[in-house]
């Protein structure tokens, strides 16, 4: 079951890698990680999505709480009912020639993608959704176009309603 | 306006947190530092011989003192060589602040000299750690350290300072300290939930078979009072985990002796009856245990902890309180005390009935040889000596387990071992920081000719500061342990384990300038351990040659249930 947990820690030095290397020692996976500091610039905010049951996201949370520079931990189901979440994804394609540019330009249109790069033989596409949808988006390019190389951020998500990391 | 260097900055740091014994081992990066030390009045630097032994020695003096233990290691391997010993604190949660050197800030990254990330070798390891980045960060940071190692669930804490934060030339104005640290993200709970404790102590007082398991976070946090003042008001029988010994006095008709692997077979039977096991500090670790899926299956838990994520990490809590054993403890007394609460006299009359039967098969019964002296024989003939009062360091296999049967304490903070991590090596140290901590007391040492030669080194310590303690090797020419597993689960096959090669132990300490006594027959075993304790300002070697193949019994049997035991060779 994947499960994203949000934490909000204190931008001190290694702090970070104390948050990373607390998954490796104890065995938990981490899918994906975003991290950037926050509006108040002495904290950070890492969004990790994970793969696991309840208990070991719980033994999890627990963990990273006992990391000093932790202010709060929180965790949710990977589901869009709980959580707004949205994924960065760029892809180089090959576009050669007209018919197969017109093509990928439809696609995006579809999809609602844009083309931010254009070489005459490439381009960048540019995809921000859910991962699930980043994940359709790019198996359509892959049918359509031979891809180059492709770049995701990982999960950045935030709970709905009034559920909030800082206290 | 006080202005100073960094490395007058370490020394009046640690001077104004109290600290008088310091531990340390010199080198390149923290020379500035040991010159700024020749100014301090107040502070004692003891100089080990390697920084493992200076680490563990910090370590012992904080379990047998409650103060935090503190140490000074160069850079490199300085650094690394105090790795076990973190770990060593880490898993035993002893608090300890542990200061490195470090090459200069421009140098980081460049794999100059004795250069070590030595913050990232012990992030497993430690509570917290910090890497200064100026002078003014070392007072504020050696505070933060302190406070964390102190508070919470305690832990070690390092700092790692760069040869440029002390440079004597560059002076600040020293920041005075300003009453207690406080830090944004940390703030341990202590008090339990009031909800929970009242259930709690309802839940004690309804059960007709509780028991009380008391751990290390018992000893941490001073509750000897509180958990004896429990068993009595209730009538409950009291097991101890490794780490909690001492916390409930030993020989007390209450006390079923320790639990788990190496536990005795009343504790285990106990807990295995058990129908509410009442859990203060302890962290369930596999020792323990024995197999989960068949532990206390008949007992709800109610499971004190400072620590959140040490319940239901491995047993399952029916019901968690998180905090200061000692607080925790002190509101269920006044929660018995509000609703009235007092023993279930008959309940407890049946299940004392049924514990005295346990008890009857006198588990730790052995068999005597006139010709040749049982290891058990050597821990008792010292518990006799020294009426049973004094702090025992240990180091690790069957000695260890042998001195957590046999030797009855008491008292907490005075049986110093490393439970958690199982460190070979650490017992020698360790009592020479208790020494250290606590002149008066008899400080021994129980340890084995493997563990011993692990940090044989500090011998020469003890002569520089007159460190008199009293070390009994258990020698049984094998590393004992390790041959009870392979004769009991390797078809007998020895396998490296045998120490045919041992020094000459008496030669030994009189070439430190020690005294040395060896012990061949039983019947020399009491004249010589009273000859040892007699010589109050020596440092006293005592080799006994015990049996090869004596076995530490009871021991649960792998994968079954805490009352499925080995009680005899048989």
């Amino acid at each position: 079951m994947r499960q994203i947990i949000s934490i909000l820690l204190e931008n001190e030095v290694g702090a970070l890698s104390r948050v990373v290397g607390l998954f490796s020692q104890r065995g938990y996976s981490i899918e994906n990680i975003t991290a950037a500091p926050t509006e108040d610039a002495a904290l950070s905010r890492i969004t990790i999505l994970t793969d696991g049951d309840e208990a070991i996201v719980e033994r999890i949370t627990k963990q990273l709480h006992k990391l000093v520079n932790v202010i709060k931990v929180s965790s949710k189901q990977d589901d869009s009912s709980n959580i707004v979440s949205r994924e960065i994804l760029f892809v180089k394609v090959q576009a050669i020639g007209h018919t197969q540019r017109e093509e990928i330009k439809t696609l995006c249109d579809i999809f609602k993608a844009q083309i931010v790069d254009i070489t005459p033989e490439l381009y960048i596409l540019q995809y921000v959704d859910t991962s699930f949808e980043v994940d359709r988006f790019l198996k359509a390019v892959k049918e359509q176009a031979e891809v180059v190389e492709t770049v995701r951020s990982g999960v950045c998500g935030i709970f709905r309603g009034e559920q909030s990391l800082h206290s | 306006m006080t202005m100073m260097s960094g490395a007058q900055m370490v020394v009046r740091t640690l001077e104004d947190l109290g600290v008088e014994s310091l531990f340390g081992y010199p080198g390149g990066a923290v020379l500035d530092i040991y010159d700024a030390l020749l100014e301090s009045k107040k502070i004692k630097h003891i100089l080990g011989r390697h920084e493992q032994g200076v680490a563990h020695a910090a370590d012992g003096y904080a379990r047998a003192t409650g103060k935090v233990g503190v140490c000074l290691v160069t850079s490199g391997p300085g650094a690394t060589n105090t790795v076990t010993s973190i770990a060593t604190a880490y898993m035993d949660s002893i608090p300890m602040v542990i200061l490195t050197g470090q090459v200069g800030t421009p140098l980081i990254g460049s794999d100059a000299f004795q250069e070590v990330d030595t913050v990232g070798i012990t992030r497993p390891i430690v509570k917290h750690s910090y890497l200064c980045q100026c002078a003014l960060d070392i007072p504020k940071y050696i505070r933060q350290a302190f406070y964390l190692a102190s508070t919470g669930r305690p832990g070690p804490v390092v700092v790692d300072i760069p040869k440029d934060c002390v440079r004597p030339s560059m002076r600040f104005e020293y920041p005075e300290p300003e009453g207690e640290v406080k830090m944004r993200a940390y703030n341990p709970t202590t008090q339990g939930h009031k909800g929970q404790v009242k259930r709690a102590a309802r839940m004690i007082a309804e059960a007709s078979h509780p028991i009380m398991l008391v751990g290390g976070g018992a000893q941490l946090s001073g509750a000897k009072d509180e958990v004896r003042a429990i068993a009595k008001r209730f009538n409950i029988p009291v097991t101890s985990t490794l780490m909690g010994l001492g916390v409930y006095p030993s020989t007390d008709r209450q006390f079923l002796g320790m639990l788990g692997m190496h536990g005795t077979y009343e504790a285990n039977n106990a807990m295995d009856k058990a129908d509410l096991v009442f859990a203060v500090g302890c962290r369930f670790d596999d020792r323990v245990t024995n197999n989960l899926a068949k532990f206390c299956p008949a007992a709800k838990i109610v499971h004190i902890d400072i620590d959140p994520a040490s319940i239901s990490k491995t047993v399952n809590a029916d019901l968690p309180i998180v905090g200061d054993a000692k607080i925790v403890l002190n509101q269920f007394i006044d929660a018995f005390n509000e609703f009235d609460l007092k023993e279930n006299t008959e309940a407890m009359k049946s299940w004392w009935t049924e514990i005295e039967k346990f008890r009857h098969i006198d588990c730790l019964n052995y068999r005597h040889d006139e010709n040749m002296i049982q290891p058990q024989e050597i821990i008792e003939s010292v518990y006799r000596t020294t009426d049973g009062k004094a702090i025992i360091a240990t180091d690790v296999g069957q000695h260890q387990m042998f001195t957590a049967l046999y030797y009855k304490f008491d008292e907490p903070r005075h049986f110093l071992t490393s439970g958690g991590l199982g460190t070979m090596g650490y017992g020698f140290p360790a009592a020479i920081g208790a020494k250290i901590g606590c002149p008066d007391a008899q400080v021994c040492l129980f340890t084995g000719d493997g563990s011993f030669q692990m940090n044989i080194q500090e011998l020469s310590t003890c002569l520089e500061y007159g460190i008199p303690v009293k070390i009994f090797i258990l020698d049984n020419h094998t590393l004992g342990m390790v041959r009870q597993w392979q004769r009991m689960f390797y078809k007998g096959h020895i396998s490296s384990t045998n120490l045919n090669s041992n020094p000459d132990f008496i030669a030994l300490a009189k070439a430190y300038g020690h005294e040395g006594i060896r012990v061949e027959k039983p019947s020399e075993l009491d004249d010589a351990v009273k000859k040892a304790i007699s010589m109050k300002d020596k440092l006293v070697i005592v080799d006994i040659l015990c049996n090869t193949d004596a076995k530490v019994l009871p021991m649960q049997q792998s994968g079954g249930s805490m009352s499925d035991m080995f009680l005899s060779e048989e």
